[in-house]
């Protein structure tokens, strides 16, 4: 599904043709799909009006009006029949049912940028409260909304919560001035806190492992903390230097493959491609012979929210891999070993890192740099895809399609689809 | 004695001015007159005599004798008079005299001769020292020059490193000092944060009432039709029983994912424990034996049959409980144990490679040389002893060939060995011949039993051939005609394959004769065992009334 403007296209993933075509009544902001794949849901913030759209049913329509109180976010219960939508100003959560004539109310939600955690099995949700200055979490069950526990936290300023992919531990962390994260049971007590330092900016990703066992903290000091799931303590540590010494890594470097040995194939009139081609610059990845040393960026020291520290931690699905970015080396992704606990491999590339994503079912990371490559890694090796479009196509972010066949490349217009062929067997 | 002095000297030759100086101022001096003989170089013969004759002349010979008694008398030497008082010489004592004063002056000279010896080394051992006093001062000031500066760059170290600390305590009260104000500028912004807070909530509380007071008809929902739950069960209403069945969910999510954990750790400890004895078993094989060194046995052995005593113990306990503390405990002990154990053994055999290598002698090298010599000493005594019985049986071969014997005897030696394989030859060769005629027999009696067996088999065959044609006549004509004319052919070429069965055995026996009977009697035998088996085959279909299959699979036997 994809949003024009204000109107809402509904495509099938392996045709891309046009399955439904819907309207909204104002420029939709953002769109969400149910769990079950039945429904879609649009939510225009300035109108503060949400309109969920059937599939199975085109002429089905609901709109839900948030009026005065104003709309911020909006999102899909786990169970695919509840809207929860967050007033302006973070005044209450409103949970408006499509089954049931109900409406629910969750006060005092917090204004941060994970207040609302769902259990990866649905049964739960955690919401991040503020009350008279204090944090708390509350935690509900989603079936009827019922409030099983509410417990406050020893933070300063709640900054987001996370549910273990196991449903049985909820990690809270501090904001960036305070490095502090908090683990929760799922009755709410606390299993245990762990900081690693204090005074310097804290933690600014947090990553679980698919089997629940690490918690990856990336902070503001380039480095990595894994914590083990057994006695939440740090089992390692690792840094992101912009000297690459260990001799076992391997370094992929993207390197741009001169156009001009190509010249000699050009034929009149020139095909679409070669067209795009001449344009846009062919790359290759280069195994680079360690030490290397990777572009290191040092941010203002004065400006709030700097560029620094680990901005992205992603576990691959096999629980083998974590990939992770050091914003100070922009260029980079580097992927560690969990089963070695070490530095596997480092791809640089030759523009910034715009974001990446793990193959939801087998460890291939899909990275994008904002030009109109896309770049795939595997513990086979790596490639780099130029997407064959005419003009420019700026991939700012890519997501997988759930079966790890395909995925969606956006830019800021456009987006387009990427199949990946499966390896007959 | 004084008289002397007025006596005139002559000249003399130069070299002996000095003689004449203290001639001249002559004293009745002992030493004076010693210097004279210190001072005098070796003067010539004529300067001697003419110094001498200078001394007494013709007319003061008695003078000069009188003159030379006192000397002599005073020297204590006995007088060279006379008894008499009359002025005449004892020559003798004149002549003893003179030796005595000759030796003297060898004794003198020789003295003098030592006497400046040792003056000279004295002098050269004085110029010695005061080179090496010269030296010595040298190194004195250089080294007093050396402290001086060591002192001085002491000083300046000294001071570097006072400036150091008090840099360094300067920074960390600098470092002290900002880690405060960090403290106290985040309490002042916390406090701030809160009053702001505080104020955003209480708009935050208006604005809700004024939404909610507003009654806004706007905020519904608008739906066409409400759709069914996803797992198509019906709303509940919220009571306290459902408070309790989310807590029951809530808390059996909880202890299944608990017991997962504990499982997990449960196989991950077993595996580990089990890796633990068997690197504990291990280990214990790896020590050396404990009997053989009676020095470490006292200090092993107990702990040997402690730890055997663990195993048989921890082995039983694991049987039991598998998470006791104090058997995890003991394990774990008792692996240590072992591994330190380990490690004095491998010190030890280290400490030995390196004395070895080192070539020092240790007890235990000097035991094994000395071993070594003996066994080598004892090798080479076997050796000479061997070698001797060689010599004496190569001699007595010697004398054996050599020896003139009569012809006869060796004839007869001779005869002897050859009678004697004679003699068993000719018992192989009447083994032999029984042998042969064995299975002579038995070839005989199987090419009976064979011929005999082709015969039966024929007659067996017509009968069945009889019999069969008795059952299509029986059949319909159709089929009769076709079996008649399959089966005499089948029949045909059974009793063909007996026959040459039959031949081939019958052929085969007069070959094997010659090469071994043993291999002949083995074909026959399979022949024989081939020939029953087709029988055998062929009796079989026969039961079964099905002639098809029997043609066939006689077929198949003959192939």
């Amino acid at each position: 599904a994809s949003c024009v403007q204000y109107r809402l296209v509904v495509r099938d993933v392996s045709t891309l043709q046009i399955l439904q075509l819907y309207t909204c009544l104002d420029q939709i902001q953002y769109i969400e799909w149910s769990s079950d794949s039945l429904f879609i849901l649009c939510a225009m913030y300035k109108r503060g009006i949400v309109q969920v759209w059937s599939l199975e049913q085109p002429d089905w329509h609901c709109k839900i009006d948030e009026g005065s109180a104003g709309l911020v976010a909006s999102c899909w219960s786990p169970d695919g029949r509840h809207i929860l939508n967050t007033t302006e100003f973070h005044l209450r959560i409103t949970v408006w049912s499509l089954c049931m004539k109900s409406v629910s109310y969750i006060k005092y939600p917090k204004a941060c940028q994970q207040g609302i955690a769902f259990t990866k099995d649905g049964r739960y949700m955690a919401v991040a409260e503020r009350r008279d200055c204090k944090d708390f979490i509350s935690i509900f069950v989603c079936s009827d909304w019922q409030l099983l526990r509410h417990f406050d936290t020893e933070t300063q300023d709640l900054f987001g919560i996370e549910w273990a992919p196991n449903g049985c531990v909820l990690a809270a962390w501090d904001t960036c001035l305070e490095y502090k994260m908090l683990l929760y049971s799922l009755d709410g007590r606390l299993l245990s806190t762990y900081q690693a330092y204090e005074w310097s900016l804290g933690i600014k990703s947090v990553a679980w492992s698919p089997s629940s066992q690490f918690l990856a903290i990336g902070s503001y000091d380039e480095k990595v903390r894994i914590l083990n799931h057994v006695t939440w303590k740090k089992i390692i540590e690792f840094e992101h230097l912009a000297a690459v010494a260990n001799s076992k890594t391997i370094v992929y470097k993207e390197v741009e493959k001169s156009p001009s040995a190509e010249t000699e194939r050009l034929s009149f009139p020139p095909a679409r491609a070669l067209a795009s081609s001449l344009f846009s610059t062919q790359s290759k990845y280069e195994v680079s012979q360690v030490p290397v040393s990777l572009q290191y960026i040092k941010p203002a020291a004065d400006r709030a929210n700097p560029k620094m520290g680990i901005g992205m931690v992603a576990f691959s699905p096999d629980n083998c891999f974590l990939a992770t970015k050091n914003d100070n080396i922009p260029n980079a992704v580097w992927i560690w070993d969990i089963q070695k606990l070490k530095l596997f491999v480092v791809l640089e590339q030759l523009c910034a890192v715009q974001s990446f994503q793990w193959d939801p079912r087998q460890p291939r990371l899909a990275v994008c740099t904002g030009n109109s490559k896309v770049y795939l890694w595997s513990p086979a090796g790596c490639i780099s895809v130029q997407v064959p479009v005419e003009g420019d196509f700026q991939i700012v972010a890519l997501s997988w399609h759930p079966t790890g066949d395909s995925m969606v490349l956006l830019s800021k217009d456009n987006f387009c689809v990427c199949y990946l062929e499966r390896e007959e067997v | 004695m004084g008289d002397w002095k007025t006596i005139t000297v002559p000249v003399l030759s130069s070299d002996s001015k000095n003689i004449f100086q203290y001639t001249s101022e002559k004293r009745l001096s002992s030493p004076r007159m010693n210097s004279q003989v210190l001072c005098l170089p070796l003067p010539s013969s004529k300067s001697m005599h003419s110094f001498f004759s200078a001394f007494c002349t013709e007319e003061n010979f008695e003078q000069s004798i009188s003159y030379l008694n006192r000397e002599l008398t005073t020297l204590g030497f006995p007088s060279i008079y006379a008894e008499s008082k009359g002025k005449e010489l004892n020559l003798i004592s004149v002549i003893n005299c003179m030796n005595e004063l000759l030796v003297l002056h060898h004794k003198n000279l020789r003295a003098q001769e030592e006497v400046e010896m040792q003056h000279l080394k004295l002098g050269s051992d004085m110029d010695h020292l005061k080179n090496c006093y010269a030296k010595v001062k040298e190194q004195l000031e250089l080294s007093r020059r050396e402290i001086v500066g060591l002192q001085e760059r002491d000083r300046q170290l000294q001071s570097k490193n006072r400036n150091l600390h008090q840099l360094l305590k300067n920074e960390k009260d600098e470092v002290q000092k900002l880690q405060n104000i960090i403290s106290s500028r985040a309490t002042q912004y916390n406090h701030d944060m809160k009053r702001k807070e505080r104020e955003y909530n209480k708009l935050k509380e208006r604005l809700h009432q004024l939404v909610m007071n507003k009654k806004d008809k706007k905020i519904a929902m608008d739906v066409l039709n409400y759709v069914g739950r996803a797992d198509g069960k019906r709303g509940a209403w919220r009571t306290n029983k459902t408070e309790a069945r989310n807590e029951e969910e809530m808390y059996k999510a909880l202890l299944s994912d608990y017991e997962q954990c504990q499982k997990q750790l449960l196989v991950e400890n077993a595996e580990l424990k089990k890796v633990l004895q068997q690197m504990k078993k291990e280990i214990i094989s790896l020590l050396p034996p404990q009997k053989q060194k009676p020095k470490e046995g006292s200090e092993d052995g107990p702990v040997l049959s402690d730890l055997e005593d663990d195993i048989g113990e921890l082995n039983k306990e694991n049987m039991w409980e598998l998470s006791c503390e104090t058997v995890r405990e003991q394990l774990t002990n008792s692996i240590r144990k072992q591994w330190r154990m380990l490690k004095h053994h491998v010190e030890k055999l280290d400490n030995q490679v390196s004395r070895v290598h080192s070539g020092t002698l240790n007890e235990k090298d000097v035991i094994s040389r000395e071993d070594h010599e003996l066994e080598t000493e004892k090798l080479e005594l076997e050796i000479q002893q061997c070698k001797e019985i060689i010599k004496t049986q190569q001699q007595l071969l010697q004398q054996q060939l050599m020896s003139p014997c009569d012809d006869d005897t060796t004839l007869l030696l001779q005869d002897c060995y050859l009678l004697e394989e004679r003699e068993r030859l000719q018992e192989e060769w009447r083994l032999f011949q029984e042998q042969k005629k064995n299975f002579e027999k038995e070839r005989k009696s199987f090419t009976e039993a064979a011929i005999r067996l082709g015969l039966e088999r024929k007659a067996f065959e017509e009968d069945r051939g009889v019999w069969l044609k008795q059952q299509f006549l029986s059949m319909s004509t159709d089929y009769k005609h076709s079996e008649n004319v399959t089966t005499p052919s089948a029949f045909l070429e059974s009793s063909d394959q007996g026959n040459r069965l039959v031949k081939s055995t019958s052929q085969r026996k007069p070959r094997c004769v010659f090469s071994d009977p043993v291999p002949a009697e083995a074909c026959q035998a399979s022949h024989y065992i081939t020939c029953n088996s087709s029988s055998a085959v062929s009796i079989k279909p026969a039961g079964e009334s099905n002639p098809n299959q029997w043609v066939e699979s006689d077929k198949e036997e003959t192939e």
